[in-house]
């Protein structure tokens, strides 16, 4: 007999245990919810740039010049991610890339994926590629570079893609991830 | 007489009408070769006639003895014509004209130019602007292609052979442009490199990681006593005093090595002492009259060499 209440009262414990247990969870739940809602809203048209390097979130709003768009616009960063670690996402309403755009962001994040969003869809995914040459994307690091004191478009040939090395073709420079300012 | 390289006596042509000479970096193994063979040629058998009619651009914004006036000279020597600046105060640029515009005009009335500039990717930059080939004098600290060639050119004369060698380079390693190209221009040729600075002036790691990659064998140390009787070709630099904003810095590495008599007890017979110049005290003046000195010959093949580009470029030798 007391052999049997004893286990009735471990159950017990360990149902009021589980209990505490899951109304924290649940208590915690929502405001979970919430707080990504806030952070990444959806949007009805437009593009999202997903993947980013989190220390290249701002980089990529900065060559979108998303302070000055006029549409609604969404930075994350440090979002957990399972392909990348942590990660950054840039969400702008109403905002279709360039080539020229696409081609500064893989220079800045080489993995990350662009997504044309049309009525809360995505219609189409790129992968970006950081190409072979840059071209008036970056600024050389080489303040006696020719491109730095006269009116001419810079060039950089990609040497290493990870992680990204690239040679100034004036100066012949190289200049590692640490370096690369965007112009 | 010297023996040349198998690949230098091979017979092949390439065409180097019209083209820029800006980089060592441009040029293939077989290029090198090709215009080393052709130095020879003008060495041995001078066309004086071969550049009349044609002429020669000097643009040097920046200040030069050797490079300007051996340019000078052997356009002079093959019958050509010359125009140019030496100092950049004399020219538009002091009223704020682009070096794009000033090559524009300056193509105008010249067949080829030659050009120095301070700022680094200039040259390249001079290339693009003109029509007519541009032949590098120097861009800052990046880039002197003739100076290279002519390096070369001694290494393959003094020694009878590019391949196989063992080349010390001492001196400021970190801010030296010919020591940087010559190092890569000869890691074709499977050279055994020592880089012989104190820390401070050490070779800079871009170009190590190029030699690494180039699966070239390199030691780096701060003790030339230790390694000389290795060397085949010692190239001496410049501690070069501007590149010290500390005064005493420059103090306490200019004379650090020291060329002198008693420095070669302890060499091979045959090695042979290169230096670009201007030397100021790092190779003693006794080193000048013994069988080891090659630097006032090397400085001498400035001529053949910058003759043999400028016929090249010209279209006037294939």
């Amino acid at each position: 007999m007391a052999k049997r209440k004893k286990k009735k009262q471990v159950q017990r414990r360990t149902k009021r245990k589980k209990e505490r247990i899951k109304a924290k969870k649940v208590a915690n739940a929502p405001k979970e919810e919430i707080k990504k809602e806030l952070k990444i809203s959806a949007i009805e048209e437009g593009t999202v740039v997903d993947h980013i390097p989190t220390d290249a979130t701002f980089k990529v709003a900065e060559i979108l010049d998303l302070e000055n768009h006029k549409g609604i616009v969404s930075i994350a960063t440090n979002l957990q991610s399972k392909k990348v670690g942590k990660k950054g996402i840039v969400k702008v309403g109403g905002k279709s890339l360039t080539p020229e755009e696409v081609n500064k962001i893989a220079v800045v994040a080489p993995d990350a994926t662009v997504n044309i969003i049309k009525n809360y869809q995505v219609k189409e995914k790129i992968k970006v590629k950081a190409p072979d040459v840059v071209d008036n994307v970056i600024k050389c690091s080489n303040p006696v570079c020719i491109t730095n004191n006269e009116q001419v478009a810079t060039k950089f040939y990609v040497v290493k893609k990870d992680p990204l090395k690239v040679k100034c073709h004036y100066c012949e420079r190289s200049m590692g991830k640490e370096e690369i300012e965007i112009i | 007489m010297f023996i040349y390289h198998d690949l230098l006596i091979l017979f092949f042509s390439m065409d180097f009408k019209n083209k820029d000479i800006i980089s060592i970096n441009d040029f293939s193994k077989e290029e090198l070769l090709y215009i080393l063979r052709v130095v020879r040629q003008i060495e041995q058998k001078p066309k004086n006639n071969l550049l009349k009619g044609k002429i020669l651009a000097t643009l040097f914004f920046e200040a030069s003895t050797r490079t300007r006036l051996s340019f000078m000279s052997a356009m002079e020597q093959l019958g050509g014509e010359i125009i140019g600046f030496s100092a950049s105060s004399t020219t538009s640029i002091q009223k704020g004209e682009s070096l794009w515009d000033t090559i524009k005009m300056t193509e105008q009335y010249a067949d080829v130019i030659v050009m120095r500039h301070p700022l680094e990717g200039s040259a390249r930059l001079a290339a693009e602007a003109a029509s007519i080939p541009v032949i590098n004098g120097g861009d800052g600290s990046n880039q002197h292609p003739t100076q290279t060639i002519l390096d070369m050119y001694t290494i393959l004369k003094i020694k009878g052979k590019l391949e196989d060698l063992h080349i010390g380079f001492v001196g400021d390693l970190k801010y030296g442009r010919t020591v940087h190209s010559l190092a890569i221009a000869l890691s074709h040729f499977n050279p055994v490199f020592y880089f012989i600075a104190p820390d401070e002036l050490q070779m800079p790691e871009s170009y190590l990681d190029e030699l690494f990659q180039r699966k070239v064998k390199y030691y780096k140390t701060s003790d030339l006593t230790r390694i000389s009787k290795e060397l085949d070709v010692l190239y001496v630099t410049r501690i070069q005093k501007e590149r010290f904003p500390d005064p005493l810095e420059y103090e306490k590495f200019k004379d650090m090595y020291r060329i002198d008599g008693a420095f070669l007890q302890h060499v091979k017979k045959d090695l042979k002492i290169m230096h670009p110049l201007p030397r100021v005290s790092e190779i003693d003046k006794s080193v000048d009259n013994t069988s080891h000195a090659a630097y006032f010959e090397q400085a001498a093949n400035g001529i053949p060499v910058r003759k043999a580009l400028l016929a090249l470029v010209l279209g006037k030798i294939k």
